[in-house]
């Protein structure tokens, strides 16, 4: 028990400490490698809740995808991070007090939280415990039985946006050159190289 | 756990339209920007084939993907609807796209596909399908409404449509999973079931309704979540705003009226007052707002807003007969818009695509066919008699008469005479106003052929309304029954 206290400090303490900095920093490189880090110690976190499927999901896809993606932005797009903050501390009073009652409202929402009684009846594949059952196998007897229909669907989603990808920014340009293997390949040394005397002091 | 191979026979017609989508996307890849006409003319054979499969399928309701999918009249009727709208754009979509250099075989593709997609949203009896199947509408709308990238307005459009529908597919999400929570299933019937129970429902679960109303208001661009509307409509391309202004509000008003009268049928207090104010204040606007448009695609953009408020007329009646006439008025809705919008296509001096009503100027001398169509659209609109249009109306105010919602049809008669004014408007441009510069060329044979079919239908509609009316009494008798 104390290891789990001590590792749910442990990871939510770097994470805020990270989730600073990401704001904070001056470097926007630095931002998005503390933001990976931030990511990293939510992962570390939804393992100690038992929920391991979300946790690797959390590394696969936002550390190995999107935020990597944003690390590209970041090193390709030429944005100046010190005009974009100028004005942070303006409205830092308004911004605050926004946040502050907002978390008011998450603690009286939570704090009143109470669950249906018929909830657990109505869900359609009642959450197994933890020791029958791991969170990926659950999840893998479910997505391609139940949600098959869904599955499919998400997958024609994909295809879309693949070919949107593709229709809004493929264009073709006149006048690229492009590598011709079978040119490369079936060219011959005497075609392309001629051997000349030359004398001294004419050139060719 | 081994579950049983779902029933696949209900959901033939979708089965059979992804194939043929993936099969035209194909087909285009290879063949080039050379195909775009027959991978056109293909996916409107694909459409009317899985229009035909879709009457074909078997009588009452039948659910199928573990309580995921659910087809009924009323999901026949809507699909139908839906099926014809993106046939007929697509069909008047082919010479605007060869003369205005955007010969892409994508483009059907992306449209059989949004079809897809309103065929899943029709069909959902699940929040997570009804999502499902909205992205998938959505992603290829977006991606349609940019496809001129060189133009500025219609990237704009697209942008622009794209982080509305984010944010409103972001509210509709929270509602689901607020509903979720507070229900404990995603299930319109197990939702349904737990309403009937007699519990008396939830704040959290009032408020996910509320919310994913709001999202779904945005998809039917009802007031007052209608502001990305005339922009998008003006900035996309012609044939893909007729395609906009007809198939995916048939289907998302297909999805609202499922929702509301189906799990929430219980809960018709709390929603209506929703639906109520929407209602009235989409007409308002769409009334008001146009009079003062002189871009044709901007005044269809509104004139939509205000037929979607006339149609949650009938959803505010929350009855068989208001969901009769929501069925009724769309249907018609359909065939007056894409006639429109045929005759907008049409618009074109010196190659180039006009849209200022003031082109219209003179028409009735120059071509008096299309005058003629275009006056016949209009007066429909205005929802004068005998034209489809007045019965559309009528049947709506009937129903809100029948639920004892007398201010809301008298709002409705009254707004429906503010914006007779620029419906007639443009019929007395066409036939009084001073010759604008003559329209380019013949029409073209797809776009007069549709002129034809949706002109005759919306004239003669008074003479054989009943094929209609008995389909949309039975789905909506199938929706509110079961």
């Amino acid at each position: 028990m104390i290891v789990q206290a001590l590792a749910f400090y442990l990871f939510s303490a770097i994470m805020v400490a990270s989730a600073v900095m990401v704001i904070a920093s001056r470097n926007p490189v630095h931002s998005v490698v503390f933001l990976i880090t931030a990511f990293f110690n939510a992962a570390g976190l939804l393992l100690l809740i038992g929920a391991e499927f979300v946790a690797m999901i959390l590394i696969i896809v936002y550390i190995g995808a999107v935020a990597v993606l944003f690390l590209f932005v970041v090193m390709m797009l030429d944005v100046d991070f010190g005009q974009l903050r100028k004005g942070a501390s303006q409205y830092l009073p308004l911004g605050g007090a926004v946040g502050l009652v907002l978390l008011a409202e998450l603690l009286l929402v939570l704090g009143g939280w109470v669950v249906a009684p018929s909830a657990g009846t109505l869900a359609l594949a009642p959450t197994p415990a933890v020791e029958q059952m791991s969170n990926t196998v659950a999840l893998g007897h479910v997505l391609y039985t139940h949600y098959f229909y869904v599955f499919q669907a998400s997958g024609v989603v994909l295809l879309i946006a693949m070919i949107g990808a593709i229709v809004l920014t493929l264009r073709e340009r006149q006048g690229v050159r492009r590598q011709r293997i079978e040119g490369q390949v079936s060219r011959r040394r005497d075609e392309v190289v001629a051997v000349t005397k030359v004398r001294v002091g004419e050139g060719v | 756990m081994n579950a049983p191979f779902p029933a696949l026979s209900p959901a033939l017609p979708e089965i059979f339209l992804v194939l043929c989508g993936f099969a035209l996307l194909l087909y285009g890849v290879f063949r080039g920007d050379r195909s775009t006409r027959s991978v056109g003319y293909l996916a409107v054979l694909a459409l009317v084939i899985t229009a035909r499969l879709v009457i074909g399928g078997a009588d009452g309701r039948a659910v199928t993907f573990e309580g995921l999918y659910v087809v009924d009249s009323f999901a026949r009727f809507m699909k139908v609807l839906v099926l014809l709208g993106s046939a007929f754009s697509i069909l008047i979509a082919r010479g605007y796209l060869e003369r205005e250099n955007m010969k892409r075989p994508e483009f059907a593709v992306l449209i059989v596909l949004a079809t897809f997609g309103m065929l899943m949203m029709i069909s959902a009896n699940d929040l997570i399908s009804l999502y499902v199947g909205l992205e998938t509408q959505s992603l290829a709308l977006y991606v349609v409404a940019a496809m001129r990238r060189d133009n500025a307005k219609s990237s704009e459009a697209g942008l622009k449509y794209f982080l509305l529908g984010a944010l409103s597919s972001g509210m509709l999400l929270y509602g689901a999973s607020l509903v979720y929570g507070f229900s404990g299933t995603t299930n319109f019937d197990g939702v349904a079931r737990l309403l009937m129970q007699g519990n008396h429902p939830s704040v959290g679960l009032v408020a996910g309704l509320v919310f994913v109303a709001a999202g779904l208001a945005f998809k039917v661009s009802a007031v007052p979540f209608h502001m990305w509307t005339p922009d998008v409509y003006e900035g996309a391309p012609t044939p893909i705003t007729a395609f906009f202004a007809v198939a995916p509000k048939v289907a998302a008003v297909a999805l609202f009226v499922r929702v509301l009268v189906g799990p929430f049928g219980e809960m018709v207090g709390e929603w209506r007052q929703i639906i109520y104010f929407c209602s009235v204040a989409s007409m308002l606007l769409g009334s008001f707002a146009a009079i003062n448009q002189h871009n044709i695609k901007r005044l269809m953009a509104y004139s939509s807003i205000g037929h979607i408020g006339y149609a949650l007329v009938g959803l505010a009646a929350g009855t068989e007969e208001g969901v009769r006439g929501v069925l009724i008025y769309m249907a018609i809705y359909v065939f007056m818009n894409v006639g429109a919008f045929a005759v907008i296509l049409s618009m074109r001096q010196k190659g180039r695509m006009v849209e200022e009503i003031a082109d219209l100027g003179g028409l009735s001398r120059r071509q008096p066919m299309l005058a003629a169509a275009m006056a016949v659209f209009m007066f429909s609109m205005a929802g004068i008699p005998p034209m489809a249009g007045f019965f559309g109306k009528l049947y709506v105010f009937l129903a809100a008469i029948q639920a004892q919602l007398y201010v809301l049809a008298v709002l409705g008669v009254l707004t429906s005479v503010v914006g007779a004014f620029y419906y007639l408007r443009i019929i007395k441009v066409m036939y009084f106003d001073q010759p604008a510069p003559a329209f380019d060329g013949p029409v073209e044979f797809e776009v007069s052929a549709v002129l034809t079919v949706t002109g005759l239908f919306t004239l003669l509609f008074f003479v054989f309304p009943s094929p209609i009316l008995s389909a949309a009494a039975r789905a909506a008798a199938a929706l509110v029954a079961g």
